[in-house]
């Protein structure tokens, strides 16, 4: 079954309960992409004008550590988003996103939906409230991480 | 294959049960850099082997002193047990010395159980965090040998490292059966690791599984837990069908000396498997 932009994006707990001319706007702002294993979606330093809804596949976000290369700090996989540096200046990408299997997603123009999200700041709440949710739950597993709950001294 | 073990058999009176029974090591393999399983046959032939998962067992290495360490092993294999610990302490330490064909004493088993045999018809989340795998994989065996009890099974399983995952093998062949959802995590990858990397948590919301007909079984370190118990209510998971594996200085294993008291309960005795609902205001208190 080949199903719409609209109701795939209708589906995802992200955008549950946005009104309906906002799902809209934000619909028409999405298209559909795939990617071959280890591609590079976005790269570190680099203008942060999209983000993803990832549907198939696994994405490690990964960092340039000298000595030694690129470390993944993080994996995105289905059904989560990847992406919110395109949210606050300097909208550049402070990670690199490389797929580690093939991927689909969704990929949306956030700078078309930053843009519009300045004009309209009922369409920027719904959009960054949703965000901050995605950005806090990142927050506190990048917390437990830190803790190394599974070293030694514990 | 023999059916699981009835609780009143796992309930019987032991003459003493301060008097541990001779076991003796038939193997020690090595998990991980700091972790083992010992292999464990009883010196008296004919002595069947009985626990429900969850449970543990006294492990006393002589001469130098006595830990509880979690069956890990099959529950329905009858003639030995397994056992999975860390070397962390002075006991484990030493246990982790002795060689296959040396004797240790065991008492148990002890404590409460996963709810494994109230719940059939229920899918079943599974969540572990680092050695926390080793008292739940008895669950998994049962799980797996009366599958078609069973819903949709899933195993979330959170390690430091990808050199620190327990039982890789095991989890491997789990892995590849299509009646089990396996979702392996690290919190550190390493070159060459193609899997997830983050705590293991987050793989909560995404699990495949019901959550109005969910049980949900948690073990790993306190604070993996109490995110883990948010997410699941995040998910709709209520505390009634919520179980968590507590551990804390356990030294009778009776409720006798008091070591493991945990607010008006008994790690030892009421433990450590408890359902959620039952301990709600005492999980995650710090002054506890």
């Amino acid at each position: 079954m080949i199903l719409s932009l609209e109701s795939i994006i209708k589906a995802h707990p992200f955008f549950a309960d946005m009104p309906e001319k906002h799902l809209e706007f934000i619909t028409s702002c999405a298209k559909n992409v795939a990617f071959p294993e280890r591609f590079t979606i976005f790269h570190e330093g680099d203008p942060a004008n999209e983000f993803y809804f990832i549907r198939e596949g696994l994405v490690s976000v990964e960092l340039l550590v000298p000595s030694r290369g690129a470390t993944t700090v993080q994996t995105v996989a289905e059904g989560e988003i990847l992406g919110w540096s395109w949210v606050s200046p300097p909208y550049r990408w402070h990670f690199t996103a490389r797929t580690q299997q093939r991927t689909r997603a969704l990929v949306f123009d956030a700078k078309c939906l930053r843009t519009k999200c300045e004009e309209d700041h009922d369409l920027g709440y719904e959009v960054l409230s949703r965000f901050v949710s995605v950005i806090s739950a990142r927050l506190d597993a990048t917390r437990l991480q830190l803790l190394d709950i599974y070293g030694r001294h514990n | 294959m023999a059916a699981i073990i009835e609780p009143e058999i796992v309930e019987r009176t032991l003459i003493d049960p301060m008097v541990p029974e001779l076991f003796r090591i038939e193997r020690l393999k090595r998990e991980t850099e700091d972790t083992f399983t010992l292999d464990l046959v009883p010196q008296e032939e004919s002595m069947k082997i009985s626990f429900l998962p969850g449970q543990f067992n006294m492990l006393y290495v002589f001469g130098v002193g006595e830990v509880p360490i979690s069956i890990s092993g099959d529950p329905y294999e009858t003639s030995r047990l397994e056992h999975t610990t860390r070397r962390v302490g002075v006991v484990t330490k030493a246990m982790g010395r002795l060689k296959p064909g040396d004797s240790i004493g065991i008492r148990g088993p002890y404590g409460s159980h996963w709810p494994v045999t109230e719940e059939d018809g229920r899918d079943f989340v599974v969540i572990a965090g680092g050695i926390g795998l080793a008292p739940l994989r008895p669950v998994l065996y049962h799980l797996m040998a009366q599958r078609e009890k069973y819903k949709k099974v899933v195993l979330l399983y959170g390690a430091r490292t990808p050199e620190e995952i327990l039982y890789k093998r095991q989890l491997e062949r789990w892995r590849g059966k299509f009646d089990l959802e396996v979702q392996v995590t690290v919190d550190r990858g390493a070159s060459g690791w193609r899997g997830n990397v983050g705590v293991v948590t987050p793989l909560v919301a995404r699990a495949p599984f019901n959550p109005s007909n969910t049980v949900a079984l948690v073990c790993g370190p306190e604070i993996m837990m109490r995110f883990a118990v948010m997410e699941l209510q995040k998910r709709g998971v209520p505390p009634e069908r919520t179980y968590i594996s507590m551990e804390r200085n356990m030294k009778c294993a009776l409720g006798y000396c008091g070591h493991c008291q945990w607010g008006p309960t008994f790690v030892c005795k009421d433990g450590p498997v408890f359902r959620l609902d039952r301990i709600l205001p005492i999980f995650g208190k710090g002054e506890i």
